[in-house]
């Protein structure tokens, strides 16, 4: 099954199962469904829950807001992730505050979808990964899906914390097979610890470095990993959490071999660098990691640019599979 | 101006009494922080006090003390939370602009609560029919774009929305006619969206005129706007009023004091005591305690 497809299964399944949940977004009603189509369905089954919006993100999250408080839960489509940014008073200010402002916790249970990232040539303005803004926020927690998890679970999760939680989707991922279980491919197997997707050779033993990134990334780092195996004789292990922040993988004893023992961890990430998931996650590492580490953490970023559209341009910019192998070859031996 | 009750009066004047108060202790250097006083808009939230009832949602804003003393009978709680005392209706976390207690809410940034007061009222459509969000906002806060997502989406979804504007003619420092395009009846014409506006400042005559249109928001959900042209008599905050000293203001109770003089003495002294035991009280409280994110 596609992940777009087990987004929306997810959806189904969950206004199904608890009738306080609603789905607003912008031209999310069938037959449209969805600028993605990850919502198709949804309005001919619930017409009574799934809520087509005017263009108005900033109402769109505050009316979500507005349910949770009332005791309703909310799920919320942003078309394109990189209009969170409309959204960001009523998150950042309303939603989250809420939670803990008002002295005694207020049950917010609140999701924000927000399809993000490029490689499909819709330029600056509807290609961006926008988690580093929505870092660090009391009372959010930031999600990615992931070919690893299963939405549905992870929906649930998000609703089950009563906190918002923006869920990252990375648009290339919707056209992308789900993992069963255990295989990756003829190489590579993945097992889950603790909410993280650890990716491995089949045959085991330790690896030479580790990656660490977010959903969006996982094809991209596997085909890093392959020609690193293939042509450098390099084995990788690949960590993926589905909660992006807070995320503390040091803090979960299973992964600690992965993160201490091995020659070189790097997190790669969509979006520029300067203050990014990345840096956190990585300052996390080198304070609670300090003195087993074998080396500083690598990070890789796409370049310092707007994303072009040309298909050429914008290679240049987003990070490719290369570039995580050219981090870990650096990184190991530069 | 006519005759009130004495609970309306008690209100009223328990309102400014409060407000007049923190003003006091803020020039005694008892209060920390900031705080907004509504002198001279206190009969606004008592005017609506009896048309509004406890299903309804009441989401407030900076200048939100007498719409909060006018829902709940508890100054205690609300200067304990002002000066971060035990028993502060939001542990001294939210302080005087960010208190929530049951259906009442209030939000220290302009606009933000239209948009969630439309998503509360989505739901009472649904599961409490007849009872409403009410929102209350300044006329300077018609310049946040927040206001008119939300006013759009609550007309096209005609949700039981009422937005009490109180139209003080000024924000912070500027007047409106310095920021304001229009009008506020021209703006909610244009989404089709009910308004009145009022300049009675007598509580018994507000209550007449509005009454049905508020029962009518209520049997026939829309939004309605029910503008105030109101007056604020105090500084914006504290010692910032940059409005040229002796100017007129309008003031009800001045009014108010001129036609009935012997109920207002009373009243007042018993508004006025109970104020300052209420802040001797609270003052000798312990610090406020939170138990935390
Ligand atoms: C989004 C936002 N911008 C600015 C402010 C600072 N501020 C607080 S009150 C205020 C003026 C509000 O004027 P109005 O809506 O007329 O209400 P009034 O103070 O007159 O009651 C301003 C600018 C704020 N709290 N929120
Ligand atoms: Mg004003």
């Amino acid at each position: 099954m596609r992940v777009g497809e087990n987004l929306n299964r997810a959806l189904h399944g969950l206004l199904r199962d608890d009738s306080s949940v609603y789905v607003l977004g912008e031209d999310i009603l069938d037959p449209y469904g969805g600028a993605f189509k990850i919502t198709k369905g949804l309005s001919e089954r619930f017409p009574d829950r799934v809520l087509a919006t005017p263009l108005s993100e900033g109402a769109i999250a505050g009316a979500a807001a507005g349910l949770a408080l009332a005791g309703e839960k909310a799920v919320v489509e942003i078309m394109f992730g990189d209009f969170a940014a409309l959204a960001f008073d009523q998150i950042m200010n309303f939603a989250a505050k809420s939670v803990t402002m008002y002295g005694r916790r207020v049950p917010m249970p609140l999701v924000v979808r927000c399809p993000s990232g490029g490689h499909r040539g819709y330029g600056p303005t509807h290609s961006q990964t926008l988690q580093k803004h929505f870092l660090g926020v009391p009372g959010l927690s930031l999600f990615e899906v992931t070919p690893f998890h299963d939405n549905r679970a992870v929906l649930d999760r998000m609703l089950a914390l009563g906190e918002p939680c923006l869920l990252f989707e990375d648009k290339v991922l919707y056209t992308r097979p789900m993992y069963g279980e255990g295989a990756v491919d003829e190489l590579f197997a993945w097992r889950p610890v603790d909410d993280v997707a650890v990716v491995e050779l089949a045959d085991g033993g330790d690896p030479d470095y580790t990656l660490i990134v977010p959903g969006g990334l996982v094809h991209r780092a596997v085909s890093a990993m392959r020609t690193l195996l293939l042509e450098h004789d390099l084995a990788g292990a690949l960590l993926v959490p589905s909660r992006l922040h807070p995320f503390d993988p040091a803090g979960v004893p299973e992964l600690v071999p992965l993160l201490a023992r091995t020659g070189l961890v790097c997190v790669a990430e969509d979006g520029t660098a300067g203050g990014t998931w990345g840096e956190h996650v990585a300052a996390g590492l080198h304070t609670r990691l300090w003195g087993t580490l074998r080396r500083p953490v690598a990070l890789v970023s796409s370049a310092p640019s707007v994303i072009p559209t040309a298909v050429h341009l914008e290679r240049e910019v987003l990070v490719q599979d290369t570039t995580i192998r050219s981090a870990v070859l650096e990184g190991l031996h530069g | 101006m006519n005759g009130l009750a004495d609970e309306d009066l008690a209100l009223l004047l328990l309102i400014r009494c409060f407000e007049r108060k923190l003003l006091a202790l803020f020039a005694q250097g008892e209060l920390n922080g900031t705080t907004h006083t509504c002198l001279g808009q206190e009969y606004v939230p008592v005017s609506l006090r009896p048309l509004l009832r406890d299903s309804d949602w009441i989401f407030s804003n900076h200048r939100g003390h007498g719409h909060y003393l006018a829902r709940f009978d508890d100054p205690e709680g609300l200067l304990a939370e002002i000066m971060g005392r035990k028993g502060a209706v939001c542990d001294g976390v939210g302080g005087s602009q960010h208190l929530r207690r049951g259906r009442y809410l209030s939000t220290g940034v302009q606009g933000q609560s239209l948009p969630v007061a439309a998503g509360v009222a989505l739901h009472l459509k649904r599961h409490e029919p007849g009872a409403l969000a009410c929102a209350y906002i300044g006329d300077g806060t018609w310049g946040e774009g927040a206001v008119y997502e939300a006013l759009n989406m609550a007309a096209l979804w005609r949700l039981p929305l009422l937005v009490v504007v109180e139209h003080n003619g000024i924000a912070q420092s500027t007047p409106t006619s310095a920021q304001m395009a229009g009008t506020v009846a021209g703006r909610a014409a244009a989404f089709g969206v009910r308004h009145h506006a009022l300049d009675d400042l007598d509580v018994a005559a507000v209550r007449r005129e509005v009454a049905p249109l508020i029962e009518e928001a209520r049997t026939d959900p829309g939004p309605l706007v029910l503008e105030f042209r109101t007056h604020r008599l105090g500084p914006h905050s504290k010692g910032d009023d940059v409005r040229p000293p002796g100017a007129p203001l309008i003031d009800w109770y001045a009014a108010y004091r001129a036609a009935h003089p012997a109920q207002s003495a009373r009243i007042e002294a018993a508004a006025h005591d109970r104020v300052e035991r209420v802040a001797a009280e609270v003052a000798a409280r312990p610090p406020a305690s939170w138990g935390g994110s």
